[in-house]
C-alpha cells in the first residue's frame, strides 16, 4: 500500500512537471534568462505547488500521523551552513547550463530517452562523487 | 489565456502543472509523512544515502516519473523539447548531482515542500539556486553559446 502511494506520488508529479512545462529545457532556461527573454511560466508552476503544500502543511498538525505511516519525517535542521550555500550554487549552476533539475532529468526519461539518460547518470555519478568524498562507501 | 507582454508563457499550464505537483508532494506527506526531494529520493534508489523513504518506495516514486510524464505525452499527442548535447549535460548532470546531496535538496525539497513550511534553509537555498542558475544563463547567452540549439 505504502509503495503504490510512493507511485502515485511519483506519476502525479511527472505528469505535473510535464504539464507545467519543466520537461521542456527551453521553458526552464527561458525563465532562468531574467535579464533576456524572460518566461514566466515557472513561476506559476511554482505558485500552483506552494499553494496545495502550504494547505497540506497547515493539515499535518492536526494529524496524530500520517494515514499510512507511523510519523511524519521533516527537516529539523535552522542552520545555514556553507554546504547549504555551496551545493545550492552548483546546483543551480548545472541547472542554468541544462535546463534540467532532477524530477524533470528523471521524468524526461520517457520524453527523450537517451538525453536524459545522459543527464541522470550524470547526475547519480556526481552523487557519488560527493559520497566518495565525504568518506561514505 | 497568454500574459501581456509575455506571449510564450503558458500561465493556464504552469498553475495546473504546479498544482499537480503541489498534489503529488501532498500525497507524499499526508500518506506516507516524507517530504517528496526528488535528489534525495533519487539517491535512496540508487543506493547512495538519500531520504529515510524506504528503498522500494524510493523506486515506485523515481519509476513513477517517467510514467507520468508519458501519460501526458500521449494525452498531448507528442512533445519535442529540444536537449542540450552530451557535454553539457554530463556537465550540467554532474554538477546537478553533487550540488543537490551536498546542499540537501534540489526545486522539489527546497523549492516547494521546504518553502511552503516557511523553512528557512530552504528559503535562502532556492534564492541561491535561482540565482546562480540566472546567473549562469546570463553569462553563457552573453558569450552566445546556445546549448539547445
Amino acid at each position: 500500500m505504502k509503495t503504490l502511494f510512493s507511485l502515485i506520488s511519483g506519476v502525479l508529479f511527472g505528469a505535473g512537471l510535464t504539464i507545467g512545462g519543466m520537461t521542456d529545457p527551453a521553458r526552464v532556461r527561458g525563465f532562468l534568462d531574467l535579464f533576456g527573454d524572460w518566461d514566466p511560466t515557472l513561476a506559476f508552476v511554482m505558485g500552483g505547488a506552494l499553494v496545495v503544500m502550504a494547505i497540506a502543511w497547515r493539515v499535518v498538525p492536526g494529524m496524530a500521523r500520517p494515514i499510512l505511516a507511523d510519523g511524519f519525517h521533516v527537516p529539523t535542521k535552522n542552520e545555514l551552513t556553507p554546504k547549504l550555500i555551496g551545493g545550492a550554487v552548483l546546483f543551480g549552476v548545472g541547472w542554468g547550463i541544462a535546463g534540467l533539475c532532477p524530477g524533470p532529468g528523471i521524468a524526461a526519461l520517457a520524453i527523450q530517452p537517451a538525453a536524459a539518460a545522459i543527464f541522470v547518470v550524470s547526475m547519480l555519478v556526481g552523487m557519488a562523487l560527493l559520497r566518495l568524498i565525504e568518506g561514505k562507501s | 489565456m497568454t500574459i501581456p507582454g509575455f506571449p510564450d508563457a503558458a500561465p493556464v499550464d504552469g498553475l495546473i502543472g504546479g498544482a499537480l505537483i503541489g498534489v503529488a508532494a501532498a500525497v507524499m506527506l499526508l500518506m506516507l509523512g516524507r517530504i517528496a526531494g526528488v535528489s534525495g529520493i533519487a539517491a535512496k534508489a540508487a543506493g547512495l544515502g538519500g531520504s529515510g523513504i524506504d528503498r522500494i518506495g524510493a523506486w515506485a516514486f523515481v519509476i513513477g516519473l517517467p510514467l507520468g510524464a508519458l501519460a501526458v505525452m500521449l494525452a498531448q499527442g507528442g512533445l519535442e523539447p529540444s536537449f542540450a548535447g552530451p557535454v553539457p549535460l554530463i556537465i550540467a548532470g554532474l554538477l546537478v548531482g553533487f550540488g543537490t546531496r551536498l546542499g540537501s535538496g534540489c526545486t522539489s525539497g527546497h523549492g516547494v515542500c521546504g518553502i511552503s513550511r516557511l523553512s528557512g534553509r530552504s528559503i535562502v537555498a532556492t534564492i541561491t539556486f535561482m540565482a546562480a542558475g540566472i546567473a549562469t544563463v546570463a553569462v553563457m547567452n552573453a558569450a552566445g553559446m546556445d546549448v539547445l540549439k
